[in-house]
């Protein structure tokens, strides 16, 4: 008798209560999954283990690892990779894409309203007290111009779905946003996998997004440099997303530097080369505001530059992202985003916002407090998914332990319905075969002479069963996202 | 290029060609044991002895290790930490500067030395000791190939390229001395003569430890001799790990850098290496044994420190910052900027 090899398979799948992304809820798959069904289906569980063995290999080869320090050897881990792609038809896309555009086009109009004339709290839009508590807001940046009046030149807005398929609008990260080296890698690396699908499937390239960071970075530009010298200023090699830094200053051309590579002379700034001193016009800094500088912020960073904000005052350096971005990561400041919208485009919001209840204001603070238990709590600028309350799956003690944070300061938290995200198959081995995970989407944005939008972004799994935490510090993995040319 | 970038691409270099010395002069004499029939254990000691003291920290090694055997300088060489020249410490360091300038090598190098670390990592000498000796050398001699290959061939010939040859010749350069005064310690066993059979294969492993066995006896093909061994490492024009032949690569790239005709010199780098590379040049075999052989070599290494000294001091190190002056200058300006706002 002989036996079949099993073979990758669907029949157990169940979608139960969520949006599911490849799986409607009678159980038949969406059409733009219709491809990767069936050449997934047409593999042996063993092909299948094969192939995700060498895709794991491979990272671990390239060194596309975070260090888990604190351990002797510094042992190195893969972020983990699930192989079956996130898959967005043409039409999907076309509506995010929109909706992501309108979006930071809003936010840049915001912030240089916020560092000049202030006029959408004037106009009564935004309480001051908001801007003026927002823990990165920097007052002291009031007045002062930037290039082309561009404060986020690159923003990771993370997108959910909810149950009935919508998407919305998470958060934005307008500091440092890293990850986008994963989506290129995931991007390569399942091309290795599948490379007769791909052909077949009509997907949008990712691989241009170095060549555009690049176009938005040489806009930002000061005024009157042909040709400018483009920097990207990290934190070091012992930095997690260090593989990142140096990936996109290969694919871009531009130099790698760290803060004891630059100096600043006659408010210019200057990179220490073997041949003299070379000035730098752009800088894409993946340090906050805080480490920026030891002569005006944090006097103990050694990752700074001293004179740098003097430099980058008198307009002889670009900095993206611009000092001060960051009160848009403000989740107390994500609630007036549909105002933003309104009040500088007079347009309705393409993506929606999750509802979302503001502490400081009487009314959200008693419903929050009388319900925590089925909220979802966050404080204002944690990230990481740290500083969050699940309450439908939170202990007594936590609710308890948040209940007294709320009141000590309220101005400190939000809340929110429980978003029941949507859940893609996920691989979670040859016993349980394929089950589902919640997943969120991060775009890239690029704001220069125009807004540039990779097609996908990286698409993060929430690997524990259950958990909706997707975070790369809290079990979370990715996936490559595909976005197609046409709507199948 | 950065400074900093230009000393990780410099030490990079120097870090892969000291692990792949090492682990072929271990190879190489493991295998010469082999064929001392004579050798009691006595012998067999001194013998490890004279190994361990040229591949790092002689004091260590005592220190570390209670039995001098093939098994602990194996261990020592290969596989110790805190032996900062072992194999992976060599690898280890190599991969951590490859690591801060990957933006400046390509993908399959960087693979190249990270696979070649994790191989080296995931060993321990006694494994290797179970299984293939032999065949766990010849794959660090293989991905230390295939790195020059790699370097070779897809390394843009550029200022960083100058540095990498400037960093593996010069730690080439003195691998050579080092492999080659080994033999002054290795103490003959008793009843062997000077040019017996064991002195003899002896010198064989010495030019074999060099990878210069094929190019000796394409050279000279009647009986070999010390100073014919000393002639072509030391002072071969045409053998590419000749001490000559290396001195003429730091030297050429150091003018290169700055654009300086042969025969001139525009820093102190530069001078050094002209006067050592020509003092080679213009010596004779029979000069370097009537100074003594063990005296030359000496001598030469600390040229060559002296030459790496200078090196540093014109392209890698910087003018120190006062970093707590800087600061106090800058904010002084900040704050009057502030007000002017």
């Amino acid at each position: 008798m002989t036996s079949v090899a099993p073979m990758l398979e669907f029949t157990h799948y169940q979608t139960e209560a969520f949006f599911d992304e490849m799986f409607a809820a009678d159980g038949t798959v969406r059409p733009h999954y219709r491809k990767l069904l069936e050449s997934l289906s047409a593999l042996s569980v063993e092909e299948f283990e094969n192939k995700r063995a060498a895709v794991d290999t491979s990272f671990f080869r390239q060194g596309i690892t975070f260090t888990v320090y604190g351990d002797d050897a510094g042992t190195e881990r893969i972020f983990p990779f699930d192989l079956i792609p996130r898959i967005i038809p043409q039409r999907e896309w076309a509506h995010i894409e929109r909706g992501l555009t309108q979006r930071i086009t809003a936010l840049n109009l915001f912030l240089h309203d916020l560092y000049h004339d202030q006029k959408i709290i004037q106009d009564g839009v935004i309480p001051p007290h908001y801007v003026h508590s927002a823990k990165h807001f920097r007052k002291e940046f009031m007045g002062i111009n930037v290039p082309k009046d561009i404060y986020i030149h690159v923003c990771g807005t993370d997108l959910i779905r909810d149950h009935r398929g919508e998407y919305l609008v998470l958060e934005d990260n307008a500091r440092c946003p890293s990850g986008v080296s994963y989506m290129l890698e995931n991007r390569h690396a399942l091309k290795r996998a599948f490379p007769k699908l791909f052909p077949l499937a009509g997907v949008e390239p990712v691989t241009n997004y170095p060549d555009e960071l690049r176009k938005t970075l040489r806009y930002a530009s000061p005024d009157g440099k042909e040709n400018p010298t483009i920097a990207i200023l990290t934190p070091g090699v012992f930095n997690s997303a260090y593989f990142e830094h140096c990936f996109l200053a290969r694919q871009m051309g531009a130099e790698i530097v760290e803060g004891q590579d630059l100096l600043v002379r006659d408010d210019k700034v200057f990179m220490r080369t073997t041949r003299g001193l070379q000035q730098v016009d752009v800088i894409y800094r993946r340090i906050d505001d805080d480490f920026l500088d030891p002569s005006v912020f944090r006097p103990d960073s050694l990752l700074g530059v001293p004179g740098l904000i003097n430099a980058y005052r008198s307009g002889n350096v670009a900095l993206a992202n611009a000092i001060g971005t960051g009160v848009c990561d403000d989740k107390v400041m994500y609630y007036f985003v549909p105002r933003m919208i309104k009040y500088y485009l007079d347009q309705d919001p393409i993506l929606e916002s999750v509802e979302t209840y503001l502490a400081s204001e009487e009314k959200d603070y008693t419903y929050i407090m009388e319900n925590m238990e089925k909220l979802v709590v966050k404080s204002a600028n944690e990230a990481g998914g740290y500083g969050m309350l699940i309450g439908p799956s939170a202990t007594q003690a936590q609710v308890a332990e948040f209940r007294d944070a709320v009141k000590a300061n309220p101005r400190n938290f939000i809340a929110q319905q429980p978003i029941k995200l949507s859940r893609h198959p996920t691989w979670t081995g040859d016993q349980t075969g394929f089950e589902g995970r919640h997943i969120d989407l991060r775009p890239y944005i690029l704001y220069g002479d125009k807004v540039r939008i990779v097609p996908g972004g990286l698409t993060r799994v929430a690997l524990r069963k259950g958990s909706l935490v997707v975070n790369s510090s809290q079990g979370g993995g990715s996936k490559d996202t595909w976005v197609l040319k046409n709507d199948e | 290029m950065l400074s900093r970038v230009a000393s990780n691409l410099y030490w990079m270099s120097r870090y892969i060609e000291r692990a792949e010395n090492t682990a072929r002069l271990l190879d190489v004499n493991l295998q010469l044991l082999i064929d001392f029939e004579g050798y009691v254990e006595e012998d067999e000691r001194h013998f490890w002895e004279a190994v361990a003291w040229s591949t790092g920290d002689y004091e260590k090694f005592k220190e570390t290790y209670t039995v001098t055997s093939s098994e602990t300088v194996t261990d020592f060489s290969i596989f110790n930490r805190d032996n900062p020249n072992s194999v992976l410490s060599s690898i280890s360091a190599a991969r951590e500067n490859a690591r801060m300038i990957r933006d400046q090598i390509t993908q399959e190098m960087w693979e190249c030395i990270n696979e070649l670390y994790h191989l080296v990592q995931e060993q321990t000498a006694k494994e290797i000791w179970k299984g293939d000796v032999y065949g766990f050398f010849e794959e660090i001699k293989r991905f230390s190939e295939r790195f020059q290959g790699l370097t070779d061939s897809t390394f843009v010939r550029d200022d960083g390229y100058k540095f990498l040859q400037m960093g593996k010749f010069l730690e080439r350069g003195d691998q050579t001395s080092r492999i080659l005064d080994i033999k002054y310690f290795m103490v003959l066993p008793e009843g062997q003569d000077v040019g017996g059979s064991v002195d003899i294969a002896g010198w064989v492993a010495v030019l074999r430890s060099c990878s210069a066995f094929d190019a000796f006896h394409q050279r000279y093909t009647d009986e070999l001799t010390m100073a014919q061994v000393a002639d072509l490492l030391l002072l071969e024009r045409a053998f590419p790990r000749s001490l000559r032949f290396c001195l003429r690569q730091v030297d050429e790239n150091l003018r290169a850098l700055s654009n300086t005709s042969e025969g001139l010199f525009s820093n102190n780098a530069e001078k050094l290496s002209g006067r050592l590379r020509s003092e080679i040049v213009y010596t004779t075999v029979e000069e370097v044994f009537h100074e003594g052989l063990h005296e030359f070599i000496d001598r030469i290494q600390k040229r060559l420190i002296e030459i790496h000294n200078a090196i540093h001091e014109q392209y890698f190190s910087v003018p120190h910052i006062d970093r707590d002056a800087e600061i106090a200058q800058h904010r002084a300006r900040h704050q009057q900027q502030q007000v002017q706002q």
